[in-house]
């Protein structure tokens, strides 16, 4: 079976974002006075092929780990849902 | 006798001739390796240069890491050969796991091309070897992706076992403790940001990038002689 895996990665608790905090302090030129914070990452949505969800998520997070993400300063989020 | 040098070019590399003309100028014999060999050859050191490996997609170093050299490297580190990452050398030695933790944007998002003072923290690195605890040393820094962190259990062992062998005496990049250069535990494998092959030269601005790269051409000859 098919499956899209949505990957979300972003930076550890504790990790210095100064991408998002680049981003927050620009936000006011446009005029959005009420934004409390922004952090950035990175998104990867990834077909793959196994033989159930659990399977399939499993890969996922294998490959996430492995590398797509650096689990020293970031971590990733998963959602696995079936295609087709 | 003269070392030779190993010098890896990924796709993005651009600091290799500089590596090799400094490991020239100092009486060492540089060559080039590609990152699509499988075997370094009969070098006795290897430098791991500056640039954007890969174009720098996903992390600096991350994509490198895959490469089909990358296992000779491995096996040659192991074995206790000589290996040092200047600047994207030290990001993609950090993703390979040969060093322990993670290069990070800079403080401030800014990318820093500018001369930078280091101090000696560890003469037991096959870098600073020749050096002084202590020494003050002008080499210049060129990079986005340069903030060393690590938790801090391995800050920690780090400090413990004498393993962080340079900072920066102003910090620059926001480099947790102001590391600018690690060793692995038997000190044959070093990491820095900065560019010690950038300032051999008084005509490039700075000569003290020779005492390190002649302390990693020493201990690289004496280990082909071992």
């Amino acid at each position: 079976m098919r499956f899209l895996a949505h990957v979300d990665v972003r930076l550890r608790h504790g990790i210095a974002d100064p991408e998002g905090a680049t981003i927050l302090r620009a936000l006011p030129a446009l005029g959005f006075d009420s934004v409390a914070s922004v952090e950035s990452g990175r998104s990867f949505r990834v077909e793959l092929d196994a033989a159930d969800l659990e399977g399939a998520r499993s890969m996922a997070a294998s490959l996430a780990d492995r590398l797509l993400a650096n689990p020293v300063i970031e971590e990733s989020v998963i959602e696995v849902e079936p295609l087709g | 006798m003269s070392a030779s040098i190993g010098v890896v070019v990924f796709p993005g590399t651009n600091c290799e001739h500089d590596a090799v003309a400094a490991v020239d100028a100092l009486g060492g014999e540089g060559r080039l390796i590609f990152h699509t060999d499988t075997s370094i050859g009969d070098v006795d050191g290897l430098i791991l240069p500056g640039g954007f490996a890969h174009g720098d997609y996903l992390r600096p170093g991350a994509i490198a890491r895959f490469s089909p050299i990358m296992e000779a490297v491995r096996a040659f580190a192991e074995a206790g050969g000589p290996v040092v990452g200047i600047c994207n050398g030290f990001q993609v030695l950090c993703e390979a796991h040969l060093l322990p933790g993670a290069l990070q944007k800079n403080r401030g998002l800014t990318f820093l091309c500018q001369p930078s003072t280091l101090e000696v923290a560890s003469t037991s690195s096959v870098l600073t070897a020749g050096s002084t605890i202590g020494d003050r040393l002008s080499v210049p820094i060129n990079h986005f992706s340069g903030s060393y962190t690590c938790d801090i259990d391995t800050l920690r062992a780090l400090a413990e076992q004498d393993r962080i062998v340079l900072r920066y005496a102003d910090n620059p990049n926001g480099s947790i403790d102001s590391i600018a250069g690690i060793a692995n535990e038997a000190g044959n494998v070093v990491g820095l940001m900065p560019h010690p092959e950038r300032a051999v030269s008084a005509l490039l601005g700075s000569e003290d990038g020779a005492v390190l790269l002649r302390s990693f051409l020493d201990a690289a000859a004496s280990a082909s002689v071992g």
